[in-house]
C-alpha cells in the first residue's frame, strides 16, 4: 500500500512534463503544423540543468531561493494529490487548506523572486499574477468546500476516493457546475489562454513568462517543472471529479486516470487553439465567473442534502 | 525616572522593563504549577469590593504575550531611543513605557471592575503618552487627540457595560457575579463590551484611531500597541462572555460580521496605502479581523451546543493572538529598523535594502510570509484552525453553513489580498535598485535591535512547527471561557492534533525538499560559468532606479477593481502640452468609515453643540451655581 503511494508522487513527478508536449501538440494539429516532439519538456528540462547561469547584479539571493522554495511548495502539495481516486502519501482532514496555501506559498517566492530584478516589466507581470489569485483563491476555496459538502469529507483524499462516475451522474448539474469553476481557475493558475498566453513573445502582455524573463540555467528548469507539476496538482482535482475510482485494480485506475489528465490536456490545447486572450482589464470578470459558479453549486448542495 | 541623564535613563528604563517581563514569565510558569497560588485578594478601602488579582489560564495566555513582546520591544527601544539622545526626553519615554506594560498587566489580572478601569485607564493614558512622542508634528498631534478620545468613547461604554454588570450583586468583584437571566439585559451587557472593547481591539467601523495613533508612535512602542495593547479589547470581550451565561447566537454572527468587514476592509486599505508603518496598522484591523472571525465562531458554537465550532472557533482566535502578537511585533521592528535608517516612511522612496540590512530583511520576509498565514510559519496554523473549523461544520445546520462558507471565503479573499499587499511591501523596500537618496544612509542596526527580530522570526518558525504540541494548551483555556468540562473539551481539541502534526510533516518536508533541491543547484553550477550582468531590460541604453515599478503601480490593478470601497483620490495636473516638461502624480486613500460614517456625525454634533454656546460663556460664578443646583437635584432625589 505504501509502495503503491510512493509510486503515485513518482508518476506524478516523472509523468508532469509529459502533458505540456501533449497540449502543444494539440496546438500545432490545429495550426497544421507537424509540432515540438512530445517530449520537448523533458529535453528543455535536461539541456537547462546542464547550463551555467547568469545573474543580474541588482539581484540577491531571494532571486535564487524563488524557484527553490517554489518547487519545494509544489512537491510538497503533490504529496497530498489523490491518484485515481486512491488516497495520497498524505492525507489528512484539512489537507486541501494547505495544498492551496502552499501553492500561495510559491506565488510569494515567484513574485519577490521577480521583483528582485528591479525591473518593471517583470514588477507589471508579479502585479497581475498576484491581483489574479485574489479572485481565483476564493473560488477554488468554495469549489473544494461544496465538493466537501457533497461527499462528507473534509480531506482531498476522501473527497475524491467518494466522488465515482455513479455519484456525479446523481449529482449531474452540480458537478458540471464545480467543473466549470474548476476548469477556470484552473486556466488561469496554470497561465493559459484566456488568462495568460505561454507562448507570447511582447514582455508588456505576458503575466507569469514575464516573471520569470531573468532566470536561466538550473533556476528556469526549476520553473519549468514546478509549472508542470503545478498543472499535474491543478488538474488532478479537475479529472479526479470525474474519473474517480472503480476498484479494479490500481494499475488500470491509474491507467485510466492518467488518460484522463492526457484528455485534459488536449481540451487545454483545443481551448487555446480556438479561443483569443482576454482583455486583462476582463480577467477579473472571468475568474468572478467561477466564483459565481461554485457559489451556485454551493447553494445546490444547501437544497439537496 | 528623576535622573536627567539620556544614557542613564534609558539603560535604567530598558533595564527595568525587561528584568520585570522576565520576573512575570517566571511567575506565569510558577502560576500554571500552581493554580490556586494565583489568587491574591485583600479588602480594599474603596466601597463594594476588594482588591483583588488572579491570573488564569485565559488571562495567562494574554501575559505570556505582553511579557515576551514587551522585553523584546525594551531590549529593541534601548538601541532605537540613543537616536533621540538630546532631542528629546528619554527619561520619559521609558516611564510611559514601563506604565504601559505595567498597565496592560494589570489589565490582565484585575478581579474588579474599578481595579480593571483604573488599570484601562493607565493603559490608554500612557500609550497616548508615548504616540505623543514627536508630538511637535501636527499630524502627530492630531493622531494623539483622535486616540484619546477614541479610546474614552470606549472606556465611556465599559463604564455603562460594568455598572449593569455590578448592578445585579451590588459588588465590583468579578467573582460575585453571577450570570444574569437570559433576556434583554445580557444581549445589552454585551453591546456594550463590543463598542467598548471593540473601540481598542480596532473593529470596524471603531478602528479609525488605529491607523493614525500607530504610524506616530516609536516603533518600538508601535510594535507592542499593535502587537499586545489592542489584544487587550479581545481579552476584555472574553473575559465578559463568561460573566453572561450562555450566549445568543446573534452575538456569533455579530462577531463574525464585524471579523469579515475589518479583515477585507482591513487588508484592502492597507494596500492602498504608501506609508508602510500606516499600512502595518490597517493589517493589524485585518488580523482582528480574523481574530474576531475565530472567536465569533467560537461564540456559536457555545451557543448552539456544537463544542467543534467552540473548541475550534476560540482556539483558532486565541492562537492567532499569539501568533499577531509576534509577527505584527516583527513587522513593526523591522519597519522601525528601516525608518530608522533612512528616515523616510514612504514606501515608494525606498528600495534595494536587502543589500545594505540583510539580517533586517530576512526577519521582515519571515514576518511578511507569517502574516500572509503562509506555511510553514505561525499564522497558518491559526488560519488553518479556522478553516478546520469551517469545513468540519459543512455538514451541520444551514445557517451555520452559510456563516462557515462566508468565514471560509473571506480568508480566501484575505489571503490573497495578504499576499499582495506584503509582496509589494517587501519587494519594494527591500528589493530592487534603491529608488532615492534616502537609501543611502541605510545600514544594518545594531545587536540589540537585531536580537528582538531574530528572536521574534525564531518563535514564527517555531510555532509553525510545534503547533500539534502546544494545541492542548488551549483546552484549559477553552474550560475557564465556556465552563464546560475538561473531559468534554480535551477529546474535541484531540482531533486536532493528527492533522496539525501532518501540516507539520509536510512543513518539514517543505525545509528538507527545499535544501536538496538547493544541493542540487549548487553541484550542478559548481564548475560552470556563473555570470554577474544587468536586468534584462529590452535593450534599452540607459535604465534608471525610477523606471522600477513602484509600490503604487503594483497595487494599481486591486485598487482600481476595487475604487467603490477605497475611494482613492488621484492628483495629477491636467497635461495640455505637446512636449511637457514636467508634471506629478500623486493617490492617497483617506479612511472609508472616518470619511463618511464619523466626519458627518461628529460634524451633526458639533452643530448641535454650538446651539449649547449661550450656557458656555466663561463665568466662573455661574459655573459654581450649576454644580450647587446639580447638587440640590440630586440630594433631593436620593432623599425622596
Amino acid at each position: 500500500m505504501i509502495l503503491e503511494k510512493i509510486l503515485q508522487v513518482i508518476v506524478v513527478l516523472a509523468f508532469s512534463p509529459f502533458l505540456f508536449g501533449v497540449i502543444n501538440r494539440t496546438k500545432a494539429f490545429f495550426a497544421g503544423r507537424k509540432g515540438s516532439p512530445l517530449l520537448q519538456l523533458y529535453y528543455d528540462l535536461f539541456k537547462l540543468l546542464r547550463k551555467g547561469a547568469v545573474y543580474s547584479k541588482t539581484t540577491t539571493w531571494i532571486f535564487v531561493a524563488g524557484p527553490i522554495v517554489s518547487l519545494a511548495a509544489v512537491i510538497a502539495a503533490s504529496l497530498m494529490i489523490p491518484f485515481a481516486g486512491y488516497p495520497a502519501l498524505i492525507s489528512f482532514e484539512g489537507d486541501l487548506v494547505l495544498l492551496i496555501y502552499l501553492l500561495g506559498l510559491a506565488r510569494f517566492f515567484t513574485v519577490i523572486a521577480a521583483l528582485d530584478t528591479g525591473s518593471s516589466f517583470e514588477g507589471m507581470g508579479a502585479s497581475r499574477e498576484v491581483q489574479f489569485a485574489v479572485f481565483s483563491e476564493p473560488a477554488l476555496f468554495l469549489s473544494l468546500a461544496a465538493l466537501a459538502r457533497l461527499t462528507g469529507h473534509v480531506s482531498l483524499s476522501g473527497i475524491f476516493s467518494s466522488t465515482a462516475m455513479n455519484s456525479w451522474i446523481a449529482y449531474g448539474p452540480l458537478v458540471l457546475l464545480l467543473a466549470g469553476a474548476l476548469f477556470i481557475v484552473f486556466l488561469a493558475e496554470n497561465c493559459r489562454i484566456p488568462v495568460d498566453d505561454p507562448n507570447t513573445h511582447l514582455e508588456l502582455t505576458m503575466i507569469h513568462e514575464v516573471m520569470v524573463l531573468d532566470h536561466g540555467g538550473p533556476d528556469f528548469a526549476y520553473i519549468l517543472f514546478g509549472a508542470a507539476i503545478k498543472f499535474w496538482i491543478l488538474g488532478a482535482l479537475l479529472t479526479g471529479i470525474f474519473f474517480g475510482t472503480y476498484s479494479r485494480g490500481w494499475a488500470i485506475d491509474g491507467v485510466v486516470f492518467i488518460t484522463g489528465m492526457i484528455f485534459l490536456a488536449i481540451i487545454v490545447g483545443v481551448a487555446e487553439s480556438i479561443l483569443a486572450r482576454l482583455r486583462l482589464l476582463k480577467i477579473p470578470h472571468f475568474l468572478m465567473s467561477a466564483f459565481a459558479l461554485s457559489v451556485v453549486a454551493l447553494l445546490l448542495t444547501l437544497g439537496q442534502l | 525616572m528623576v535622573c536627567r541623564s539620556a544614557k542613564l535613563s534609558n539603560s535604567v528604563g530598558a533595564i527595568g522593563a525587561v528584568s520585570a517581563c522576565v520576573l512575570g514569565l517566571v511567575g506565569l510558569l510558577s502560576a500554571a504549577h500552581h493554580p490556586e497560588s494565583a489568587v491574591i485578594s485583600i479588602p480594599w478601602l474603596l466601597w463594594h469590593g476588594s482588591l483583588s488579582v488572579a491570573v488564569d489560564s485565559l488571562g495567562a495566555l494574554f501575559l505570556f504575550a505582553v511579557f515576551v513582546l514587551s522585553a523584546l520591544a525594551a531590549v529593541y527601544g534601548l538601541e532605537y531611543l540613543r537616536h533621540y539622545y538630546g532631542k528629546k526626553n528619554i527619561g520619559s519615554a521609558w516611564f510611559f513605557f514601563n506604565a504601559l506594560v505595567a498597565g496592560m498587566v494589570a489589565v490582565l489580572v484585575a478581579r474588579n471592575a474599578i481595579l480593571f478601569l483604573v488599570a484601562w485607564e493607565a493603559m490608554s493614558v500612557s500609550s497616548f503618552f508615548l504616540v505623543l512622542f514627536e508630538g511637535e508634528k501636527k499630524n502627530v498631534a492630531k493622531a494623539g487627540l483622535i486616540y484619546l478620545i477614541a479610546t474614552h468613547i470606549g472606556t465611556l461604554f465599559l463604564l455603562v457595560m460594568f455598572a449593569l454588570l455590578s448592578a445585579g450583586s451590588g459588588s465590583f468583584d468579578f467573582t460575585a457575579w453571577k450570570a444574569a437571566a437570559p433576556g434583554f439585559m445580557p444581549s445589552l451587557i454585551f453591546l456594550c463590551a463590543l463598542i467598548g472593547f471593540g473601540t481598542k481591539a480596532g473593529f470596524m467601523p471603531l478602528h479609525i484611531w488605529l491607523p493614525e495613533a500607530h504610524p506616530a508612535a516609536p516603533s518600538h512602542v508601535s510594535a507592542i500597541m499593535s502587537g499586545v495593547m489592542i489584544k487587550t479589547g479581545i481579552y476584555g470581550l472574553l473575559r465578559v462572555i463568561t460573566f453572561l451565561g450562555v450566549p445568543c447566537a446573534w452575538w456569533g454572527y455579530l462577531l463574525i460580521g464585524i471579523g469579515i468587514v475589518s479583515g477585507i476592509l482591513g487588508v484592502l486599505f492597507a494596500l492602498a496605502q504608501h506609508d508602510f508603518k500606516r499600512l502595518l496598522a490597517y493589517h493589524s484591523i485585518e488580523n482582528i479581523g480574523i481574530i474576531a472571525m475565530g472567536i465569533g465562531l467560537g461564540v456559536l458554537g457555545m451557543s448552539n451546543n456544537n463544542s467543534l465550532l467552540m473548541v475550534f472557533g476560540l482556539s483558532a482566535g486565541l492562537l492567532h493572538v499569539v501568533n499577531h502578537a509576534f509577527f505584527k511585533g516583527l513587522l513593526f521592528l523591522g519597519a522601525g529598523a528601516v525608518l530608522h535608517t533612512t528616515g523616510t516612511r514612504e514606501i515608494d522612496a525606498l528600495g534595494g535594502l536587502f543589500k545594505k540590512m540583510p539580517v533586517t530583511g530576512f526577519c521582515f520576509l519571515i514576518g511578511a510570509a507569517a502574516i500572509c498565514g503562509l506555511p510553514p510559519l505561525n499564522g497558518f496554523i491559526s488560519e488553518f484552525l479556522i478553516y478546520f473549523a469551517s469545513f468540519k461544520s459543512m455538514n451541520a445546520a444551514t445557517a451555520v453553513v452559510i456563516v462557515s462558507l462566508g468565514v471560509v471565503a473571506s480568508l480566501a479573499l484575505i489571503g490573497g489580498l495578504a499576499v499582495a499587499c506584503f509582496t509589494k511591501v517587501f519587494g519594494i523596500i527591500f528589493l530592487g535598485e534603491p529608488r532615492s537618496a534616502h537609501c543611502q544612509k541605510a545600514h544594518e542596526p545594531g545587536l540589540f535591535m537585531r536580537f528582538a527580530m531574530e528572536f521574534l522570526a525564531c518563535a514564527c518558525v517555531f510555532i509553525g512547527l510545534a503547533s500539534p504540541f502546544l494545541i492542548s494548551i488551549f483546552s484549559g483555556i477553552v474550560v475557564d471561557i465556556t465552563g464546560a468540562a475538561p473531559a468534554d473539551i480535551e477529546p474535541v481539541i484531540s482531533a486536532a492534533i493528527h492533522p496539525l502534526l501532518y501540516v507539520s510533516v509536510v512543513a518539514l518536508s517543505l525545509y528538507a525538499v527545499s535544501l536538496l533541491i538547493a544541493l542540487l543547484r549548487r553541484f550542478l553550477l559548481g564548475g560552470r560559468p556563473v555570470e554577474r550582468s544587468v536586468t534584462w531590460d529590452c535593450g534599452y541604453a540607459r535604465p534608471h532606479a525610477r523606471m522600477q515599478y513602484s509600490a503604487s503601480s503594483f497595487a494599481q490593478p486591486i485598487v482600481d477593481f476595487f475604487k467603490g470601497i477605497l475611494r482613492t483620490q488621484k492628483h495629477a495636473p491636467k497635461i495640455s502640452e505637446y512636449f511637457p516638461d514636467s508634471s506629478s502624480f500623486k493617490t492617497e486613500t483617506a479612511d472609508l468609515f472616518s470619511e463618511t460614517l464619523f466626519r458627518p456625525a461628529l460634524g451633526f454634533i458639533h452643530r448641535i453643540a454650538e446651539k449649547l454656546t449661550w450656557i458656555q460663556h466663561g463665568q466662573l460664578q455661574v459655573y459654581i451655581l450649576y454644580i450647587l443646583f446639580t447638587l440640590i437635584a440630586l440630594f433631593i432625589w436620593k432623599l425622596r
